[in-house]
């Protein structure tokens, strides 16, 4: 029972920041079609910065309580990573938003192996260590713990969640971003500025993926240039899982996928008598996929986005 | 007429003799030409699914993977080594003849091929390109696990020592020797491909044009429509799936007897965004800019390996030719497709669906 509690625990975690990631790929898709692959490269320049900073921070102020830093370097690093993903979509994906279906997407995949690369020449491609800045001591559950960076990603999450609410429900950006994923030639008929709007989409997806990103390092206490492909890979599972183009189905599918995953690698050595380890965990992400998708092509929650061919 | 007998002529004796040029500076740049005729054949497979039936496949490394394990674990002492049922019937390794594994690797990927495509068949364009890619994945995951229990695959270790190609009495993997003259055993290699190539050409082609080939194309163009006029979409779609599978299978067993070594490594999804990469900056759909992309973009990072050295030595070592080469792949892909979005040499008659919105 235990064992299931902390799994569920370390679910919950993992799947919020899946989420997070997840609403960057579905906020993307749902206005301009796209599957973004940059986008778990945007988490890993997020994660890398913010260790960047927290560094110069340290040498600069040793003394500093240890909150005030993560703090700082969180907000310094969504910056960077806004102005990054900002870049990226008028650079890469702008001039080819009337291009055949497929060209934006290797413009992608491109971004996505150079931002990789060019992470590895100025970070250098060794794990680094990721301080712990806040408190390690674990706070126990009925038996399960968490620990309080465990804590500080779920509120995190939430607090994000509201605030993107708030912004795409009752805000005049938000009916100009729901107007541009329904029909960017009526909404531009009717005063909004698609360009801009896409825009802010893709600075608002990065503020979250470098939200989860930081959370991850923290959490896991590595970076690595490569360390947003596989979150970047299953975030986008989830947004695809929950009916991609769905900010709620985008939501609940990174939490229960961190959920399956979690729970599954937790059991399956159990259940298979050991022949199948925890080292296949990558591949549940995938096999609920195949599965949903067959059963319900548009998704958990259904797909938002108007059909289109 | 006469004037395209003679450029294929010539492109025909240029080809034929590029090994024995190469060969005079060293065998490496034989190698580089034997890998960009696999990958060529990959992308010839590889655009049967995406560039004639206009699915998106993100993993079709995984079939270049079925293949090459297939010749791995038949033609290596692997099996042998693990499973004493093995050792008793076969004391010396197994090592099955070329005609029996060849056409079982193919045939497997195809089927692999049609396990993917039926679960898939009523997704369209996006979501069917992350299953795939999410099948490429768990294909990995298993090659890479599957030593424990019991020992399949040798995990990330991968399987050595693996048979070279013998047909007739020739062994590929060794020199040949024509009276004093010495053909090297890439060169033999690549003879071999190029014959792969050529045949896997005229068969796309002759698809391209077949009832087959139409009704992919109209299934691309409109899959309503084509469903309307009579075409079985499900089994169309199927066969580009096992046909497109069945090139990677072939590809991979070759693969794996060139190299004599296939470990999980070798079918990372990077392999797979490469294949995708070719047939898409080439020219989808078009045989001679598949072609065009695949020997550009595998064999030109190659080539640059050899000038990286200077550039190295400038930045203090940090810009190494690897990281080189992954960055120049990573521009290739960016800038052409912002300059000419529909690849470097696109069809001259291309279908809307590939044309501006």
């Amino acid at each position: 029972m235990e064992i299931l509690l902390q799994q569920i625990i370390n679910g919950l975690v993992l799947g919020s920041m899946y989420a997070l990631v997840a609403l960057g790929y579905t906020m993307v898709y749902g206005i301009i079609n796209l599957i973004n692959f940059a986008h778990g490269e945007v988490l890993m320049v997020g994660a890398l910065t913010s260790w960047t900073i927290i560094g110069l921070m340290r040498d600069a102020w040793p003394t500093s309580p240890g909150w005030l830093v993560l703090f700082v370097a969180l907000i310094i690093s969504c910056v960077v990573a806004s102005v990054l993903n900002f870049v990226i979509e008028k650079v890469a994906y702008r001039p080819l938003r009337n291009s055949p279906k497929l060209a934006p997407l290797i413009t992608a995949i491109g971004m996505s192996i150079l931002l990789q690369t060019l992470a590895m020449i100025i970070w250098k491609p060794n794990y680094k260590p990721y301080p712990t800045l806040l408190p390690s001591a674990p706070l126990q559950i009925g038996g399960a713990v968490i620990t309080p960076t465990q804590i500080l990603i779920l509120g995190l999450t939430a607090v994000s969640l509201a605030v993107l609410m708030w912004l795409v429900n009752y805000t005049k950006l938000g009916r100009a971003m729901r107007a541009t994923a329904e029909n960017p030639r009526v909404a531009a008929l009717m005063g909004v500025k698609p360009d801009m709007v896409i825009s802010a989409t893709f600075v608002i997806g990065a503020v979250l993926a470098t939200i989860a990103g930081v959370m991850y390092a923290s959490n896991y206490g590595t970076v690595q240039h490569t360390m947003g492909f596989l979150p970047g890979l299953k975030a986008f599972t989830a947004a695809v899982f929950g009916g991609i183009g769905n900010l709620a189905g985008a939501v609940v599918g990174g939490i229960l996928l961190g959920l399956i995953e979690s729970i599954g690698s937790g059991y399956i050595g159990v259940l298979t008598g050991g022949v199948f380890g925890s080292n296949y965990s990558d591949i549940f992400a995938f096999i609920v996929l195949i599965i949903i998708l067959t059963l319900r092509p548009s998704g958990l929650l259904g797909e938002r986005v108007a059909d289109r061919a | 007429m006469k004037s395209t007998n003679t450029k294929l002529l010539i492109g025909a004796v240029a080809l034929l003799v590029l090994p024995l040029i190469l060969q005079g500076f060293g065998n490496a740049w034989v190698r580089i030409a034997d890998m960009a005729l696999l990958y060529v054949l990959l992308a010839l497979g590889l655009n049967i699914v995406v560039g004639y039936a206009g699915l998106l496949d993100l993993g079709y490394v995984a079939f270049f993977a079925v293949g090459a394990y297939m010749f791995g674990l038949m033609a290596s002492p692997q099996l042998s080594d693990n499973f004493p049922a093995f050792a008793a019937m076969f004391p010396n390794g197994l090592h099955s003849p070329l005609w029996l594994i060849v056409p079982l690797g193919a045939g497997l990927a195809g089927l692999f091929g049609i396990l993917l495509g039926a679960p898939t068949l009523k997704l369209r364009g996006d979501y069917l390109a992350i299953v795939t890619l999410g099948f490429g994945e768990i294909i990995r995951v298993f090659m890479n696990n599957l030593d424990h229990p019991i020992n399949i695959t040798n995990g990330p270790k991968g399987l050595g020592q693996i048979d070279s190609i013998k047909f007739f009495g020739l062994d590929l993997g060794k020199n040949l020797d024509i009276g004093s003259y010495t053909l090297s055993s890439v060169s033999l290699y690549y003879y071999l491909f190029l014959v792969l190539v050529v045949v896997s050409v005229i068969i796309c082609h002759r698809l391209q044009l077949s009832r087959i080939g139409r009704a992919w194309m109209a299934i691309r163009e409109d899959e309503i429509a084509a469903k309307a006029m009579g075409i079985n979409t499900r089994n169309m779609k199927l066969l580009a799936f096992g046909m497109g599978a069945t090139f990677g299978g072939v590809s991979g067993t070759m693969f794996a007897a060139f190299q004599g070594f296939v470990s999980p490594e070798s079918f990372s999804l990077m392999e797979s965004v490469m294949i995708v990469a070719m047939v898409v900056l080439g020219g989808i759909g078009h045989l001679p800019g598949v072609i065009l992309g695949a020997v550009l973009l595998s064999a030109l990072p190659e080539v640059l390996r050899y000038v990286a050295g200077p550039l190295q030595a400038m930045t203090g070592g940090r810009l190494d030719s690897a990281i080189l080469r992954q960055l120049l792949i990573a521009l290739a892909m960016i800038v052409v497709m912002l300059v000419r979005p529909r690849g470097l040499w696109p069809a001259p008659d291309h279908g809307k669906s590939l044309q501006a919105k």
